[in-house]
């Protein structure tokens, strides 16, 4: 059964949403090595020896690359863009200063600790947030990974993903690839091919993780992708709870951000993954900004296994990201919560896949798109119940709130059915933000401004919720929308 | 406290009131009466600043300042409150977090201290006590999946919150049963005070019985034919509205 429909609201008010400035569009002035526009076999090749990549790792991008050429760009998603020079982006940017790997906090540039620290990121473990250890991801490389120690007597391994390849290549060769396969999909494919950093973490049997786990990525030069590969690995019993926040400067170039995220669940292992992404929206114009193509998928492989995607998507130009859930263990379960934030020219494609394979498996959807100015959003979702997955159920609620007259909100739900004891609930609604409801809110002594961010923070509330405290405080600031010409 | 002079408003080109006049004094308690369309829902958006409603002539002074050229919020400010006669739902707006960004908002225009969660929880209990809502309605969303009865009870308990100066009820009587207007009616005669002016809206006389005005006005086609004491709400009860009509065109 495949269903599919289409939703355009009109209203007359309230008009003329423009964006919050953009907080984090600053540049940071410091020496890089770039690598020149273009990708070929010696891009990878170069970018393997930077690396300082065992010979497996070189063949496994290379496969990834030769597949890549053979494979076009996706077309199906509800977005709009002019085509992509792939050649005219550099693939790889470090800052010189971290050009010679890994180093500890001390020597980290401090203009580089100067910019986290300004994103509101304190890399300095003495300031840092207790209980949240950060990798931090600058352009190409990681700069900084803090409580690396603390968790390492844990037993929790977290580093960047480059110093995962030299330092525990059989548990990266085992897993990487294995939920995201190279040739996956076309962004993936390219991901898989040229990926610079990212994190690593494995929690093993029965640990639970002591301190929360985040990644900040940051894209700072100009012309350049960000192709960041994170893999994370629960084994049996294991528990882990890890955030991961973007950001990038204010540019009229468009800039490619193709992530790759693989999640591997053993039995009863336990993930509670968050994003909140922030990437340069573009202007009013929707000039500039970020393409966030991102393939991210957990794989339940364990009996019970749990995992729950939490996504805040208000940044970059085009989105275009579906976490998704493989729920093969007996008694496994995936979550996924997300708003969506499109304003100004924004477009976004984004929902996820629940592949139901096991028995007695569960998947709850719970999606919030908000569109206001010339945004335009679609929520495209695959709940799929296989032959054997008996007993599995899924709740599905997409929820679409429409500020003004001129943005858009699409669902896309398909569901394919293959078991007859599934049980699916399905609810969808469309609405605006009515003039009652401010009317309401205003008559009560809240202005105009006020009563929209009350209304739109209300509706995102289920959301929100499944949020940790540090990035639900985050979240709300960033679905501020302010009122242009507001009423007085 | 409010003078409203020869107020004439319409709504798409559509005269609704027609030359308005009426006073309503500091401390005193109003009735409006009339059948339905007669305009008595379009003055109690034209006084709280609804938006869509084009007024064509006349005057509404607050405590000697012009109101129509207040926003809605100013209104609220100054201290007038509207009790809604559909309240609407906003999903996930906690019911108390709105009122105390209002009464907030209100304080922060006075040049007061803004209240803490603390003491504004302090006086949450003591006013929901008034109209007799249960805790439970304070943590729930704003009207989200209350009964009729309920919503008008939370209007009174908003009132109660906001402390107005002038406080309109529109219709709060409609929809209610007799006991959930008792409990609605004494709430509002809790708050009477020398300080507060009320105006009750309503087509019936019932609510009357438990909220006795000073004043009753009989208002019909967009103007004010006939004002009186609480009697003329009986002698309506007893004649019906056409009665007034009559009187007046002969």
């Amino acid at each position: 059964m495949t269903t599919s429909e289409t939703t355009k609201t009109e209203t007359a008010k309230p008009e003329d949403f423009a964006s919050r400035e953009y907080e984090a569009g600053f540049v940071t002035d410091i020496e890089m090595e770039t690598l020149p526009p273009g990708l070929d076999e010696d891009v990878i090749r170069h970018i393997s020896a930077v690396k300082q990549e065992p010979e497996w790792m070189l063949n496994w991008r290379l496969e990834a690359f030769r597949h890549w050429q053979t494979m076009t760009e996706p077309t199906w998603a509800h977005v709009d863009f002019e085509p992509i020079d792939y050649q005219a982006t550099s693939y790889y940017s470090a800052p010189k200063s971290a050009e010679d790997g890994p180093k500890s906090l001390d020597e980290v540039d401090p203009k580089l600790l100067e910019t986290y620290a300004k994103l509101g990121i304190p890399l300095r473990e003495q300031e840092a947030l207790a209980g949240v250890a950060v990798d931090a991801v600058f352009d190409s490389v990681s700069v900084a990974t803090t409580f690396k120690e603390k968790l390492k007597d844990a037993g929790v391994i977290f580093c960047p993903i480059s110093e995962a390849i030299r330092e525990y290549p059989e548990l990266v060769q085992k897993y990487l690839g294995s939920v995201v396969p190279q040739g996956d999909n076309f962004f993936a494919a390219l991901n898989s091919a040229v990926f610079t950093d990212g994190s690593f973490v494995f929690v093993p049997k029965g640990v639970r993780s002591p301190m929360e786990l985040s990644t900040y990525f940051r894209i700072n030069a100009m012309n350049t992708g960000q192709f960041e590969r994170t893999l994370i690995i629960a084994e049996a019993g294991a528990y882990v709870s890890y955030l991961e926040g973007c950001t990038a400067p204010q540019r009229d170039e468009n800039q490619l951000h193709a992530a790759v995220v693989e999640l591997v669940l053993l039995d009863d292992a336990q993930i509670k993954y968050a994003t909140v992404q922030n990437w340069y929206p573009g202007d009013e114009n929707g000039v500039g900004g970020i393409y966030n193509f991102v393939t991210k998928r957990a794989d339940c492989r364990g009996a019970r296994s749990k995992v729950s995607w939490t996504q805040v998507e208000t940044g970059s130009a085009i989105t275009w990201k579906y976490p998704s859930c493989v729920l093969r263990g007996d008694g496994s379960s995936g979550e996924f919560y997300s708003v969506a934030l499109t304003k100004m020219c924004q477009q976004a494609d984004t929902g996820t896949k629940m592949i139901h394979i096991g028995k007695n498996t569960t998947s709850t959807i719970v999606s919030k798109g908000i569109a206001a100015g010339r945004g335009n959003q679609s929520y495209r979702g695959l709940v799929k119940i296989g032959k054997n997955a008996d007993g599995a159920r899924n709740f599905t609620r997409c929820d679409s709130l429409l500020i003004g007259d001129q943005c858009g909100a699409h669902t896309f739900p398909y569901v394919e059915v293959n078991n007859p004891s599934a049980t699916m609930e399905h609810e969808a609604t469309t609405s605006k933000i009515g003039e009652d409801q401010l009317f309401y809110c205003m008559q009560r002594g809240i202005s105009e401004e006020d009563a929209v961010n009350l209304i739109v923070n209300g509706f995102c509330k289920d959301v929100f919720n499944e949020l940790p405290m540090e990035f639900a405080v985050e979240a709300n600031r960033l679905m501020e929308v302010s009122l242009e010409g507001a009423v007085g | 406290m409010l003078k409203i002079e020869n107020l004439h408003a319409s709504i798409d080109g559509k005269k609704i009131l027609k030359g308005i006049n009426l006073e309503i004094g500091t401390g005193e308690v109003h009735a409006i009466m009339g059948p339905n369309g007669s305009g008595k829902s379009t003055l109690s958006n034209v006084i709280a600043g609804r938006d869509g409603y084009e007024i064509t002539a006349g005057s509404v002074t607050y405590n000697g300042k012009d109101l129509l050229e207040m926003s809605p919020e100013e209104r609220a400010w100054e201290g007038v409150f509207l009790a809604f006669q559909y309240p609407v739902e906003i999903p996930g707006v906690n019911n108390v977090y709105l009122l105390k960004a209002g009464v907030n908002a209100k304080r922060k225009h006075m040049g007061l201290p803004e209240l803490d969660a603390m003491d504004f929880m302090k006086i949450i209990k003591e006013k929901a006590a008034l109209v007799d809502l249960d805790q439970s309605f304070l943590s729930r969303g704003v009207n989200e999946g209350f009964s009729g009865g309920e919503k008008k009870r939370n209007e009174i308990f908003q009132m109660a919150v906001l402390e107005p100066a002038l406080a309109i009820l529109d219709e709060t009587d409609s929809g209610l049963d007799i006991d959930a207007l008792r409990i609605v009616a004494n709430g509002v005669n809790k708050l009477r005070s020398p300080e507060r002016s009320i105006v009750m809206v309503t087509h019936y006389q019932r609510l009357l019985d438990y909220i006795e005005p000073d004043f009753v006005h009989v208002l019909a086609d967009g103007k004010v034919l006939k004002s009186g004491d609480k009697s003329l709400a009986l002698e309506l009860e007893d004649r019906g509205y056409d009665w007034v009509r009559d009187e007046v065109t002969a």
